[in-house]
């Protein structure tokens, strides 16, 4: 993944189709995350967003359609290697590693640990250290980043809402992400926090590292995304600025269906 | 003098399980495998280390009259081959699927070890299996008691190996996909591999146990391998603390003095055309114990302890 072309997408999906039985959750799907942007993917509910996302990090394989992370095809390949390759994600419902502490989950997200091979941690045991000295490291710098630093002996079970999301993205950072995917990060999170999640965004974004966001929080899409797609019906209806797109009548329109009149 | 030799005896057996147990929690307690088929791995390193290691035999394949270390590495191996053959077919299948074919193996194996004549000696079993510290079996005290530091040692060596590994990232991943095999995967961990790497490990534990019980009392037979001791292995590891090594140990010692204890009171207090019936009631006491520790200390008498990687010291130091 060194060779970049430092002109292409960071991330480009290509007339992706996924069924699901005889369903089209998504038909015809295509979209380009510039290197270094921050994108915003709005949409009503059951647009297809999450099945976009889970299409893009090889959660799911799409029916039809192509993937490119940086240039290369990745659309066969599995989600962790897509994982090692610079793409990493978030989920809507945090998915923590209940049972293990704050800093474990966060250090075991560290991509090519010599010490989950058994061979290694049995007969290298001081590059395994080192190695593990450099990960806490850096696993205790994210936990700052995310003002969750004073809670790394805890066992992730009893972290808040708001808080698992922050683990979520320490998580997704420790990977040492090129493109990061973020599905509704501001969801169910108090406005104290909502306002630590958009700048931690920002200052992600602003190191360099591109960004998906899905999110139904106007206010967040408004604060951090210059530039907006907006999906319906598993396609793209709109794509622009925020304050552009959400005036459009057709997009006001999807976001109304289904509401009663 | 007698209690002595007993308790060097109860606590040598008690050691075998304990490895046993110690195999079942790299399954079950730090990677989420659910096998239900723990007997069959303990029966295939039994029959393969008395294969190994016993005298030749006229109706049967081998023995090859090796010595028992050998047979103790060969269990480990084969035993660890089968766990990688029956995890390459299973392993990707959820919990209870996994607790069924695990169960269904395990019974399929018994009935290899009761049928396959040439190689097992059929219902009859395999006995002259070569006992370790042979040359003292006459003192009953020192035999069992050199088996017993024997055991020990062993049962000490696996701790320190297990322990070893469930500190180093490879532990750390396993509770990973334990908790979140879908989170792990979008972390670029691959947790087919870990699941398998686990169950491999665990079965070949399970395996090297086999053997070492079958050179302690030097006669197996396919009844030993019932899914009865299956549900044994689960009650001590349940009772001592799934995740917790240590608890694994522990509960394997103590389910197995209460099956034992029990075992001797029913023979003491039931008259002799009873008793037959009567040993049903060492299985009503282990359920009863166990339905007692999940409702009282669901995680075990050792809980799983929060373990952070062990090359970090106290927080902030590095």
């Amino acid at each position: 993944m060194t060779s970049v072309a430092p002109s292409g997408p960071a991330l480009a999906a290509q007339s992706l189709v996924k069924t699901f039985g005889g369903l089209d959750v998504i038909r015809g799907m295509s979209l380009e995350l510039g290197p270094g942007e921050l994108l915003g993917l709005i949409g009503p509910n059951g647009a297809g967003k999450t099945t976009m996302f889970n299409l893009l990090a090889g959660t799911l394989a799409p029916s039809s359609g192509a993937i490119l992370l940086q240039g290369r095809d990745v659309t066969t390949l599995s989600q962790e290697r897509r994982c090692a390759g610079g793409l990493s994600r978030s989920f809507q419902i945090p998915r923590p590693f209940a049972r293990m502490s704050v800093l474990e989950n966060v250090m075991t997200s560290a991509q090519g640990q010599l010490g989950e091979s058994v061979i290694s941690a049995l007969f290298r045991p001081n590059r395994v250290a080192a190695q593990e000295r450099a990960h806490a490291r850096r696993a205790r710098e994210l936990l700052d980043f995310v003002s969750l630093s004073h809670l790394e002996d805890q066992p992730a079970s009893v972290l808040s809402g708001g808080q698992r999301k922050l683990l979520e993205l320490a998580r997704v950072l420790m990977t040492e992400p090129r493109v990061i995917l973020l599905d509704e990060p501001a969801a169910g999170v108090n406005p104290a926090l909502l306002d630590l999640i958009i700048d931690r965004i920002a200052q992600i974004n602003a190191s360099g590292i591109a960004v998906l966001l899905i999110e139904h929080n106007m206010e967040m899409i408004a604060r951090l995304c210059p530039r907006v797609i907006v999906m319906a019906a598993g396609q793209l209806l709109a794509e622009g600025a925020p304050e552009e797109v959400t005036r459009r009548a057709d997009v006001v329109d999807v976001y109304l269906e289904g509401m009663p009149a | 003098m007698e209690y002595l030799a007993y308790g060097a005896f109860f606590l040598t057996v008690a050691m075998t399980y304990s490895i046993i147990c110690l195999g079942l929690n790299v399954q079950w307690g730090q990677t989420g495998l659910f096998n239900v088929g723990v007997a069959a791995f303990v029966g295939v390193g039994a029959y393969t280390s008395a294969l190994l290691t016993t005298p030749e035999t006229a109706e049967r394949v081998g023995g090859f009259g090796l010595p028992i270390a050998v047979g103790w590495i060969g269990a480990a191996l084969v035993s660890a081959a089968v766990s990688f053959l029956v995890g390459a077919l299973t392993i990707r299948m959820r919990a209870d699927y996994l607790a069924i074919t695990t169960f269904g193996i395990a019974i399929a194996l018994q009935l290899c070890f009761q049928n396959l004549e040439p190689l097992t000696g059929g219902v009859f079993g395999v006995g002259f299996i070569p006992r370790a510290f042979a040359g003292v079996q006459g003192d009953a005290i020192l035999f069992n008691l050199l088996n017993l530091a024997l055991a020990g040692a062993l049962v000490l060596a696996i701790y320190l190996l297990l322990e070893h590994l469930m500190r180093a990232p490879w532990g750390r991943v396993l509770r990973a996909v334990r908790e979140d095999e879908t989170a792990a995967q979008s972390l670029g961990k691959n947790p087919t591999a870990l699941r398998l790497q686990a169950f491999v490990l665990g079965g070949g534990i399970m395996g090297l146990a086999g053997g070492v019980q079958a050179h302690f009392v030097g006669f197996i037979a396919p009844a030993n391998y019932l899914p009865m001791m299956t549900f044994q292995v689960w009650a001590m590891l349940i009772v001592g603390g799934s995740g917790n090594n240590r608890g694994a140990i522990l509960g394997a010692v103590l389910v197995w003095a209460i099956w034992a204890l029990s075992g001797s009171l029913i023979s003491e207090v039931f008259p002799a055309d009873q008793q037959a019936r009567a040993a049903s009631l060492q299985i009503v006491i282990i359920g009863v114990m166990l339905c007692l520790i999940l409702l009282w200390r669901p995680q075990g008498l050792l809980p799983e302890r929060a373990s952070v990687s062990k090359h970090l010291g106290n927080r902030h130091d590095t």
